[in-house]
């Protein structure tokens, strides 16, 4: 098995008719992902991409039994249609837009906290299983199924960890992108328990950067409820202090969210720490060896 | 984005949260009339920058004539204020807060930002004001106040009361503390704001609360919703080539170092200036030229790497994912042919495409090193550009 989704997931797009949302669509249905149609309010009853459009996802989900979402919403819209998301009980929401109000995010967590919904993002690839369904805008080319789950708060950083994995040989469980911002659904917890459970997952990357304690607090997870191998990549130690590096959570501010303490708490429970970012996939056949 | 302390202030004003009385000054002239309209017998002269650790900068005088007041904006206007928050240049002066003198009685700190481990607007108060909170956070975690609000819900006077309390805050100082905290929450809630800060917040002999200081930062992502606080942008305490770059969808960071980078997405082009550090060399730039790159962004990088006077070389770091690879090789010899290239340049194209795109670039007429692996491409470039040093 692998985590969150499979070949039986059915998908659909919030944002569907628009230029990302019918981009993105096309690529999930290329790489054969079980695409059951798309909400854009206004359009429903209408056809895009051979598949139905709806005007909210409860009509989609009543009509196609739809069990995840992906969100392609401009920032503005974004709280709404994810909140629309979370009140119709969709199972998996995966938000790839970048750019929401952090203070829209902070009510899309609590109202999150009570519900049966799981959140991916936003600001992120996404989630894709190898050769099963591709929630998301990563490249699905360059996976292969296989071992190794990958987690990542950066989605070009998450490309390089499935290359490399898949150059050796060992391939991909799932590879879930949390996204970049400082109030995400899904955090590197949620995904090591996923990995964790999951009988197809032997081994694990997670890469990590500068920014708040998350990666601490997955040290300290980590120590006590994962057994299978952990490698990791923290970006960031040669980044200024103050600075915003790109990702709204990518700032060191004060003393804390440095890269180093990162490696240091991961090191100390036992985490293979890859020099670099061309050696995640290297470092983890070492100690696979 | 942040804002100047008098347009803190000014908002302070507006949600009943009480400031000294103060003037905005642009130039030198105007010194005499603003301490007459102030009164009294002291001023303090503040400049006006968007960085904190003025005092320790030389940015905030205490005067006892208006001689001195005189004194101090004629060394303050139209200069360069360093404070151990700016850089080495420092950032321009171009306004001057003069406020009357306050009697201190004593000097706490209040301030509300968004917790990213609680997920909650937070309230932070102390009773050690004046001083860098981060350091009493860190020395003396027991003098912080914490308090978290319900994202769903909203502060009530009753939390503000207790607060007060605990501030050892009693009276019309605690009414008045009540006043200025339902303020501050208002401003943060209504306004999107992601840092407000009062340090100190005084109370006087006089038995008021003042907020001596005033400091906001407001979430970008949120601007387009308050036109009225996106009106207060000052570019002139921001850095010049990153504004360039935002005009073209680049984001980009200046650094000391002499390799310049262009990498696709955030995380990886961190990652390269890791890399690059990894193999000795040192970093010139952040530069993410985002997922849907065109030709015209990827030469307007290479435009603001090239004017950096430090860069010894270019590594550029793509991998393609929805972009596909040979539409960037495409755009780098398009831009060499636009702005010309005169430093050693490395290539390193992996993901869709990759093949063609590196074919495209060994074919050209252009100087460009290419290479499919990433660790050869850092190793490359560092010794490539040591080599224009010497």
């Amino acid at each position: 098995m692998s985590v969150l989704i499979n070949k039986d997931t059915r998908v659909i797009t919030q944002g569907f008719t628009g230029k990302q949302g019918s981009f993105h669509s096309e690529q999930s249905i290329a790489y054969g992902t079980q695409f059951v149609g798309g909400v854009t309010p206004g359009k429903g009853g209408q056809t895009h991409l051979d598949l139905p459009v709806f005007n909210s996802v409860r009509e989609s989900m009543d009509a196609t039994n739809a069990s995840a979402t992906m969100i392609y919403v401009p920032p503005r819209f974004a709280y709404a249609s994810i909140v629309e998301a979370i009140e119709a009980e969709m199972p998996v929401i995966a938000c790839i837009t970048e750019g929401i109000p952090v203070q829209d995010m902070l009510k899309v967590k609590a109202i999150l906290k009570d519900s049966n919904s799981t959140l991916i993002g936003p600001n992120c690839p996404g989630v894709i299983t190898p050769d099963e369904c591709k929630l998301g805008i990563m490249p699905g080319n360059i996976h292969q199924s296989g071992s190794v789950g990958v987690v990542s708060r950066s989605g070009t950083l998450t490309y390089e960890a499935v290359h490399q994995t898949t150059q050796a040989g060992l391939g991909q469980s799932t590879c879930i992108g949390i996204g970049g911002d400082p109030i995400q659904g899904m955090n590197f917890i949620d995904c090591l328990a996923l990995f964790e459970a999951d009988e197809q997952t032997k081994s694990i990357i997670m890469v990590g950067e500068i920014g708040g304690s998350a990666e601490e607090e997955a040290a300290e997870f980590i120590q006590s409820n994962i057994s299978k191998p952990v490698v990791s990549y923290i970006a960031g130690l040669s980044a200024p202090k103050g600075k915003r590096m790109g990702h709204a959570g990518a700032v060191i501010s004060g003393g804390s969210g440095k890269a180093i303490d990162k490696i240091k708490a991961l090191q100390a429970v036992g985490v293979a720490i890859a020099p670099t970012p061309a050696t995640m996939g290297s470092t983890l056949s070492d100690i696979l060896k | 984005m942040h804002i100047h302390e008098y347009q803190a202030k000014g908002l302070f004003r507006q949600y009943n949260i009480q400031t000294p009385s103060a003037v905005l000054i642009n130039s030198t002239n105007e010194a005499t009339q603003a301490c007459s309209e102030l009164g009294g017998n002291t001023w303090v002269v503040k400049a006006q920058v968007h960085a904190g650790g003025r005092g320790k900068g030389g940015g905030v005088i205490l005067c006892r004539s208006i001689k001195e007041v005189e004194s101090a904006c004629h060394k303050l206007l139209s200069t360069h204020l360093i404070t151990p928050q700016t850089d080495a240049k420092g950032l321009p002066v171009n306004q001057l807060l003069i406020e009357g003198g306050q009697n201190i009685e004593r000097e706490l700190y209040l301030g509300l930002l968004v917790d990213r481990q609680t997920q909650k607007i937070t309230v932070l108060a102390s009773t050690e004001g004046g001083m860098d909170i981060e350091k009493v956070a860190h020395e003396t975690p027991k003098k912080i106040i914490k308090f978290g609000v319900d994202p769903l819900g909203a502060l009530s006077v009753h939390d503000c009361e207790n607060i007060a309390t605990k501030l050892n805050l009693k009276d019309t100082l605690a009414e008045q503390f009540v006043t200025t905290l339902m303020g501050l929450y208002e401003i943060f809630v209504t306004k999107d704001v992601s840092l407000i800060e009062i340090n100190p917040l005084i109370t006087t002999t006089e038995n008021t609360l003042l907020a001596l200081d005033g400091k906001i930062d407001f979430d970008d992502n949120a601007l387009y919703r308050h036109e009225e606080i996106a009106s207060m942008r000052d570019m002139s305490q921001e850095d010049e080539k990153e504004n360039e770059a935002s005009q073209y969808q680049l984001n980009y960071i200046s650094l000391d170092g002499t390799i310049g980078c262009m990498v696709n997405g955030a995380g990886l082009a961190m990652a390269t200036m890791d890399l690059i550090e990894h193999h000795g060399g040192s970093p010139a730039n952040f530069l993410d030229v985002g997922g849907g790159t065109t030709a015209e962004r990827v030469a307007k990088a290479f435009e603001l790497i090239q004017t950096e006077a430090n860069v010894k070389g270019i590594l550029v770091n793509i991998f393609g994912g929805i972009v596909r690879c040979d539409l960037i090789a495409e755009g780098i010899l398009q831009a060499i042919e636009k702005v010309g290239l005169n430093l050693p340049i490395v290539v390193r194209l992996e993901g869709t495409n990759a093949a063609q795109g590196l074919k495209l670039l060994d074919e050209s007429t252009a100087d460009i090193h290419t290479e499919a692996d990433l660790t050869q491409a850092a190793i490359k470039i560092v010794s490539l550009a040591q080599g224009m040093t010497k």
